[in-house]
């Protein structure tokens, strides 16, 4: 019965995890789409680190366009799946991805100077927390109890019922 | 299939908070972008756009140097000739530290029609280090003893004058007359009358006349004349320069080079009209340190920050200077100050105003330097609408007594704290009140401007433009009439600081007021001055 209930609460949990992850990634998806002056130019231009070189070739005048509306398109797809739980094991790890990229931009390396981030940090910083929690979200899809995946997890249910 | 309300709840619950976070995001960004654009629309201003000057086209600018000390090497470089000494030292820089950009900028530098033909450097090392560098099998390089020499020569169109301030007017007065293009460093003059001198040879002359504040190319300077002038700020009341620095460089302790002695410099020929003294590795290398070759702070720094001021503000002239200060940081027998406080009066002045008409007239401008620290203190100009940072970037903060703004600020559509204006040419879009996305760059100080996100070295901007105007014509932003109003401003605040008198200004008839007893010129140029407005007839103190 114990074990019934943690597993209800720590279900629970993840799903909040998971709308919070999605409300974060939407909303600066949308902040974005909706300002024609947003660029990711100033923050790969001022990356920092062993990819440097890599992220200053993506400010180049035929990438950035590119770059931009990739970046974009991803973070509000991320919020779309993770919200409405709904293929949340790819928007899991789009965001693995994308959350990777800002960390090496700006890896909170401690011999790196630290530009265009906000807070102090010692190799682990929020991208890096938000990622792990991802990483989470992969392993433990949460969609059939709140989401959209509940209506396919009963539809299964039904299949197998009729099935016996 | 029947679906139960707790069913809906379960499967659908995330899409009221879906709509809710695109709604908020939506919203919050586009009324952002309106305060914005309405803040932007009421300012009206335009920032500039990079320069644009003709091609130099045709035969290439046979230029010669005087003067290859460490200035004279920089402007070899903005010309596109470094030496190999340079290179090897900025690999090794580079190989240290992957942000060093020195040569990767000097490699990516635009290449100007130019050709060194001559040089002219009394210290035979630097001479032979010129033509070393940039001698070649087609382009051989002819070092002459004197400015006379080079300029009789028939072999230079153009010379470039980075010698001791003692020898600028001289110097650049001979080439004009010559009809010999000139670029000379700041200050342009050593005295008043040099500087009446060379405006009458630059005026009579067909050749081009160039002052060496490389400056007025950066291009937020150019966007900072659009937002005085549109009366952004106000009527702005004071402003507030500053040089702070903290190192033996920047108290223009030089290097001695190892082979400096009396066989390898023409010691009369660097002393010119200079007193004579014994030959004075010092004087020779640390020359700014003395009256009788140089002009301390204020000929050497203020000037960049008056030029810089005149540039956007084009205030001209001060109607009177005050100054005080000492030799605080530095007592290792130099007699210019390494602290000054300079008060530059301008009772006429005025960037507009939007209060009753006649309230407002009359500006400060206080320069205000030390050697002995380095804490960085920003320009800024105050005016009662507004406060602007002028440096690479551009910040305009909305002042809280603002009448302008009034309205605004009272709808809490600006705050006193927050910039309603920030102009990066670093960063590729004008953003009016920064964001977190807003870009971060370091600002680099005078030394470079931005194009097209590029950093580009101003000095090689400031020559295009002087090389460019000699091959089609046209005007340099630092000719002599910006050169005059530069030097004679720093002439009057050496002699305030020297005299510890107030020096005026008389507008129409272009003197300095007299002083009973004072020669002007002889007292700018006296290594010691005692307030009885005596000068000290003692020798110089000459340190071995």
């Amino acid at each position: 019965m114990s074990t019934m209930k943690s597993n209800w609460q720590l279900k629970h949990s993840i799903v909040l995890l998971r709308i919070l992850i999605g409300w974060h990634f939407l909303y600066e998806g949308i902040t974005k789409m909706y300002d024609p002056d947003w660029t990711s130019f100033g923050y790969l231009a001022s990356a920092q680190g062993p990819l440097k070189p890599f992220f200053t070739w993506l400010t180049s005048d035929a990438l950035i366009g590119w770059v931009d509306t990739l970046n974009v398109v991803a973070l509000i797809l991320v919020g779309i799946t993770l919200i409405l739980g709904f293929l949340e094991k790819i928007g899991a790890l789009a965001g693995i991805g994308l959350l990777a990229l800002y960390y090496l931009a700006h890896p909170s390396l401690p011999w790196l100077p630290q530009i265009n981030v906000e807070g102090s940090y010692w190799f682990v910083n929020k991208n890096l927390i938000e990622l792990v929690a991802c990483m989470i979200l992969y392993q433990h899809p949460t969609g059939h109890v709140f989401g959209l995946g509940y209506f396919f997890k009963n539809n299964k249910r039904t299949a197998k019922i009729e099935k016996v | 299939m029947k679906w139960s309300r707790r069913d809906l709840l379960k499967g659908l619950g995330g899409l009221p908070i879906l709509g809710a976070v695109w709604w908020a995001g939506a919203a919050n960004t586009v009324s952002g972008r309106r305060e914005r654009s309405e803040i932007l629309e009421q300012l009206n201003i335009a920032p500039s756009l990079p320069p644009t000057v003709p091609d130099i086209t045709g035969d290439p600018v046979r230029v010669g140097i005087i003067g290859f000390g460490g200035r004279g090497e920089h402007l070899c470089r903005a010309m596109g000739f470094a030496t190999k000494e340079w290179v090897e030292a900025m690999k090794l820089e580079a190989n240290e530290n992957p942000h060093h950009k020195a040569l990767e900028d000097f490699l990516k530098q635009d290449k100007l029609n130019v050709r060194i033909t001559a040089v002219c450097d009394v210290f035979d090392v630097r001479a032979e280090m010129a033509i070393n560098a940039f001698a070649t099998k087609d382009n051989a390089i002819k070092r002459y003893k004197t400015h006379q020499e080079m300029i009789d020569s028939g072999e230079v169109d153009a010379i470039v004058i980075a010698t001791p301030d003692h020898w600028h007017a001289p110097m650049s007065i001979d080439a004009l007359n010559k009809g010999i293009h000139v670029y000379v460093e700041k200050p342009m003059t050593h005295t008043i009358e040099e500087t009446f001198r060379l405006r009458e040879a630059a005026k009579k002359s067909k050749a081009v006349f160039a002052v060496g504040h490389q400056h007025r190319q950066t291009l937020s300077f150019k966007t900072a004349q659009d937002i005085v002038s549109k009366g952004t700020l106000g009527h702005v009341s004071l402003i507030q320069t500053n040089t702070n620095r903290n190192d033996d460089n920047g108290a223009w302790n030089y290097d001695i080079h190892e082979k400096a002695s009396e066989q390898t410099i023409d010691w009369e020929m660097f002393l010119g009209t200079a007193p004579k003294v014994p030959f004075n590795k010092d004087h020779f290398f640390r020359w700014r340190k003395w009256w009788s070759y140089g002009s301390g702070l204020s000929g050497d720094l203020l000037t960049h920050d008056y030029d810089r001021l005149n540039c956007v503000l084009n205030m001209g002239i001060p109607k009177s200077v005050m100054a005080s200060g000492g030799i605080y940081t530095h007592n290792d027998g130099r007699t210019v100050p390494d602290v000054l406080q300079v008060n530059m009066e301008f009772p006429e002045f005025s960037t507009g105003s939007s209060q009753k008409k006649g309230k407002e007239k009359g500006m400060t401008f206080c320069y205000s330097a030390t050697l002995g620290n380095g804490f960085n203190r920003p320009t800024i100009l105050m005016g009662h609408d507004a406060t602007m940072e002028l440096g690479n970037k551009l910040t305009v903060w909305p002042d809280g007594g603002s009448t302008r703004y009034a309205e605004m600020l009272e709808a809490e559509k600006m705050r006193p704290m927050a910039p309603i204006y920030q102009y990066n040419p670093g960063a590729n879009v004008p953003d009016a009140i920064s964001s977190a996305t807003s870009q971060y760059f370091a600002d680099k100080g005078l030394m470079w401007t931005y194009i097209n996100g590029q950093r580009v070295d101003s000095t090689f901007l400031h020559m295009r433009e002087w090389l460019s105007a000699i091959k089609n014509g046209g005007r340099v932003s630092c000719g002599i009439d910006e050169g005059f109003d530069e030097a004679i401003t720093a002439h009057m605040a050496g002699l305030s600081w020297k005299l510890g008198k107030r020096i005026d200004w008389d507008a129409e008839s272009e003197t300095l007021v007299p002083i009973e007893g004072i020669d002007f010129d002889e007292a700018l140029l006296a290594e010691s001055f005692d307030f009885n407005k005596k000068r000290i007839d003692e020798p110089v103190e000459v340190l071995s």
